[in-house]
């Protein structure tokens, strides 16, 4: 057993050091992030915080790309118009004034039904323009800018009456001012939701689903784990009230170090539960076991990690919003699942080719719709997290670059214009984003202005994205011709 | 007679008759505000030829099969280097042309054409062999080529040694200023060349001759190219590559020669915009030129496979007189508001989405 571990291991880790080589975009910014971090003349903690904070609030919009690239819509430049329907409902609530959980729900709500009709127009264009849906998403994205500036200097204020002048352009109210702050009224309101409450949630929101499956589905087969579930969620639910547990969940931002802690710990635990009911509980033998000694070992290194003192001094001053967090996990488990699922299915075939899944009888367009539908949403959701992390709303501007540094970050993940999975997408979002902290500080460190970092890491974002579309289109004009000649 | 007129409608799209009416109607609402029509229409032909040898790029581009160049900016950026080598040199004000400086203007101006002409058939034979191995997807790829390229310039603006007082900034600050003043090159020389002011000379209509001439020159110019052999090779190869093949044509050839046609345009029409603008105009802002100069081409008659010379006159034409016109007229019927700009987004971008929903290349649809 010892020796398939070892020839285990040795395959994953040849396996990763071959995927890297062949990826060589995430290579080079893997070098260039290196030799930023170790310019930036500031402590690294700096870097890293920074680095976590640009992860909590740009995740959600590059996770929202995966679904149009699976569906073969290529990179959906078209999220910009999801963007725009999460700012309109951001702003009617502001103007309302409702504020905290409240209205970060209403911005839900509101730019839910919003950028499902987006969605639904963007897709019926897409389907009018198949093969050239990039450069389509790239158009409408000015086109849909200058109606939503029209939207918001004219029609707000000059057909819609608004009462309250503050929000607005000062003489006469017509139009919406440059900047909206969001502090002391949406800022930080899903950050600042308690892990009691999110778990208290999540553990009733599970004890319905099970209760509903319990009592619709009569069927014999795995009756027993739900009712293990069944008991096991409302002692959970208990478990929250003892003091010591509500104090410490209590708090909505978690020290890097114990949000470690407790990941080791539940890896830990999970594989060895894993461990055991295979090996001791069921007698299998022929599973394969490896995974999960892998996933042990893993989360024991890590965890001895921490006691580096460096690193130790990172892990303590980094606070993670736990609620964001525990969003974007929901949704790449959201993405991971829709895989799983007939119309998941359904997507991939016709990302695959289009004439294959028309004979086998599924509704191309409609698929498509769909996929842009979901993407536009969740870019719409995504920009509400955004924002509401950003504390200010620049009404002109916070959605012009949102496709480009989203796509640019997907890429530099190793995605590609046809593949693009969860992993790509965070582990991309962390190089892209520490390449645009580090870039204008080790700029001017080195050459003493921090005006060419700038200009730097915007020409790395129009950059990447470049060469990632010609190589696309380079592979896939190479690839009939080396069809044909192999003819 | 029916069939005859839904042809000709169908030729001309919605859209375009929109824009027609568009124009029409904002110019008989500029009378009715008691506009001053004169100075509007002189405004229209300056920037008529200002912007008509920048549209007139996209028409080799679009020949030769390679679609509407986004990446036009690619010559815009040669272009400003050239200007900006001619600035530093200050040749228009060399002492051999002490006593002209008409004449010094005209030097200057000439030699950044020639210049960056120079440059930008180089660049532009690069480009076209990278737009060669993207067949089917040139739009896409050269829009952010054209983005790339305008960033990385930004960096050699900041970066690049000039010390002539016109590009540095006056006290502090790195490298070129944002705008840069032609006052003492070239600034305004075509514009003043053989200007004709019919009426009062201070009210009256200014015809932009030097500049509407040089506009001309440079339609002609490409309109006898495209009917030489190698245009018509180039044109042949646009519409139907496989056919241009099997006639002998090298296809990859002729595009990029388009491409390079294309850039060099870019770079001659951005040091005419600028002579006629007063100014060079740096770093970012020449990055959304390109959808300015594809959307004009298009309101013209083009498609993104085929444009012609006529089209690139009538759509500048239409594309900067809604653009002027409609200014005044907005500030009028609205008070404080800045329409114009978002009126040119949404006309340019979506004559651009009508375009490529027309567009019949690329994936076939399979339904």
């Amino acid at each position: 057993m010892k020796n398939n571990f070892f020839t285990y291991t040795k395959k994953q880790c040849s396996d990763l050091i071959k995927n890297i080589y062949s990826n060589k975009v995430v290579l080079m910014f893997l070098i260039l992030c290196i030799f930023g971090i170790s310019t930036t003349g500031k402590p690294l903690t700096y870097t890293v915080s920074e680095v976590f904070t640009r992860f909590s609030r740009n995740t959600f919009l590059v996770l929202a790309l995966i679904i149009p690239v699976l569906a073969g819509l290529g990179l959906n430049f078209g999220i910009v118009v999801g963007a725009m329907a999460a700012q309109i409902a951001i702003f009617f609530v502001v103007y309302w004034k409702i504020t905290g959980v409240s209205g970060l729900l209403l911005c839900f709500l509101i730019s839910t039904p919003i950028a499902i009709l987006f969605g639904y127009l963007v897709g019926v264009l897409y389907n009018k323009t198949k093969g050239s849906e990039m450069i389509t998403g790239m158009v409408l994205a000015f086109f849909a800018d200058g109606l939503y500036q029209f939207l918001f200097l004219f029609v707000i204020g000059g057909i819609i009456p608004i009462s309250d002048k503050t929000l607005m352009i000062p003489p006469n109210g017509i139009g919406v001012k440059n900047t909206i702050d969001l502090t002391g009224n949406l800022k930080y309101s899903l950050d600042n939701i308690s892990m009691l409450i999110l778990a208290r949630t999540i553990l009733i929101i599970s004890f319905i689903i099970v209760l509903a499956n319990f009592l619709v589905n009569k069927k014999k087969e795995g009756r027993n784990s739900q009712i293990i579930k069944l008991i096991l969620l409302p002692i959970a639910f208990g478990v929250t009230y003892i003091p010591m547990v509500n104090q410490f969940m209590g708090t909505d931002r978690l020290l890097l170090l114990d949000a470690i802690t407790i990941a080791c710990a539940i890896a830990i635990v999970y594989s060895l539960v894993k461990l055991i009911s295979i090996r001791l509980v069921k007698k299998d033998k022929d599973t394969d076991i490896n995974r999960f000694i892998a996933i042990l070992i893993v989360a024991i290194i890590s965890y001895a990690l921490t006691y580096v003192p460096a690193i130790f001094e990172i892990t303590l001053a980094v606070y993670l919003p736990v609620c964001t967090y525990a969003t974007i996990i929901l949704l790449c488990g959201f993405n991971r699942w829709l895989l799983s699922t007939r119309l998941g299915q359904n997507m991939r075939t016709v990302g695959q080719s289009r004439t294959v899944a028309n004979s086998a009888g599924i509704h191309v367009n409609k698929t498509r719709i769909i996929a842009m539908c979901l993407s536009t949403l969740l870019a719409a959701w995504g920009q509400i997290i955004y924002l509401q992390n950003l504390g200010t709303f620049s009404t002109y501007g916070a959605h012009t670059m949102v496709g480009q540094y989203a796509i640019a970050a997907l890429l530099v993940g190793g995605a590609s214009v046809q593949m693009a999975n969860n992993k790509q997408a965070v582990l991309g979002v962390i190089l892209f984003h520490t390449l645009f902290v580090v870039a204008p500080l080790s700029a001017s460190n080195l050459f003493g202005s921090s005006l060419i970092g700038e200009y730097f890491r915007v020409f790395i974002c129009y950059g990447v994205i470049a060469v990632a579309l010609a190589m696309h289109a380079w592979k896939s004009v190479i690839k009939p011709a080396m069809a044909k000649e192999n003819k | 007679m029916n069939k005859h007129i839904k042809n000709i409608y169908q030729s001309i799209g919605l859209p375009r008759l929109i824009i027609f009416a568009f124009f029409i109607l904002v110019f008989i609402m500029a009378g009715f505000y008691n506009m001053d029509v004169v100075a509007l229409m002189s405004n229209i032909l300056r920037r008529w030829g200002m912007y008509g040898i920048l549209v007139l790029a996209m028409v080799p581009s679009i020949q030769c099969g390679n679609g509407p160049n986004f990446g036009v900016s690619l010559g815009i950026v040669c272009g400003l280097f050239g200007s900006l080598v001619s600035i530093e040199l200050n040749i228009a004000n060399a002492p051999i042309f002490a006593d002209n400086k008409a004449l010094g203007a005209w030097m200057s101006l000439l030699f950044a054409v020639a210049l960056s002409s120079l440059i930008a058939w180089f660049v532009g034979m690069g480009y076209g062999v990278l737009l060669n191995r993207v067949k089917g997807s040139e739009m896409t790829v050269s829009t952010y080529v054209g983005f790339s390229v305008i960033a990385f310039m930004n960096i050699l603006w900041v970066i690049l040694p000039f010390q002539n007082g016109d590009i540095k900034w006056p006290i502090g600050g790195e490298g070129a200023r944002n705008t840069i003043s032609l006052a003492n090159s070239f600034s305004e020389i075509m514009n003043n060349t053989g200007a004709i002011v019919i009426g009062n000379p201070e009210t009256g209509l200014f015809i932009p001759t030097g500049l509407l001439l040089f506009f001309f020159l440079f339609c002609f110019i490409i309109y006898i190219f495209l009917k030489s052999k190698t245009g018509i090779a180039m044109s042949a190869a646009g519409a139907n590559p496989n056919f241009a093949k099997a006639s002998g044509i090298n296809v990859n050839r002729t595009r990029i020669i388009g491409t390079a046609l294309s850039t060099t345009l870019g770079a001659i029409g951005i040091i005419t915009y600028a002579q006629s603008f007063g100014f060079l105009q740096m770093y970012n802002a020449p990055l959304m030129m390109g959808f300015s100069c594809v959307a004009a081409v298009l309101i013209g008659g083009a498609s993104t496979t085929q444009a012609r010379i006529s089209h690139v006159i009538i759509g500048t034409f239409l594309f900067q007189g809604i653009l002027v016109v409609a200014l005044p007229v907005a500030n009028q019927a609205m008070s404080d508001t800045d329409l114009s700009d978002i009126m040119r987004m949404i006309i340019s971008n979506g004559i651009i989405l009508y375009a490529l929903t027309k567009a019949k290349g690329g994936a076939t649809n399979e339904e």
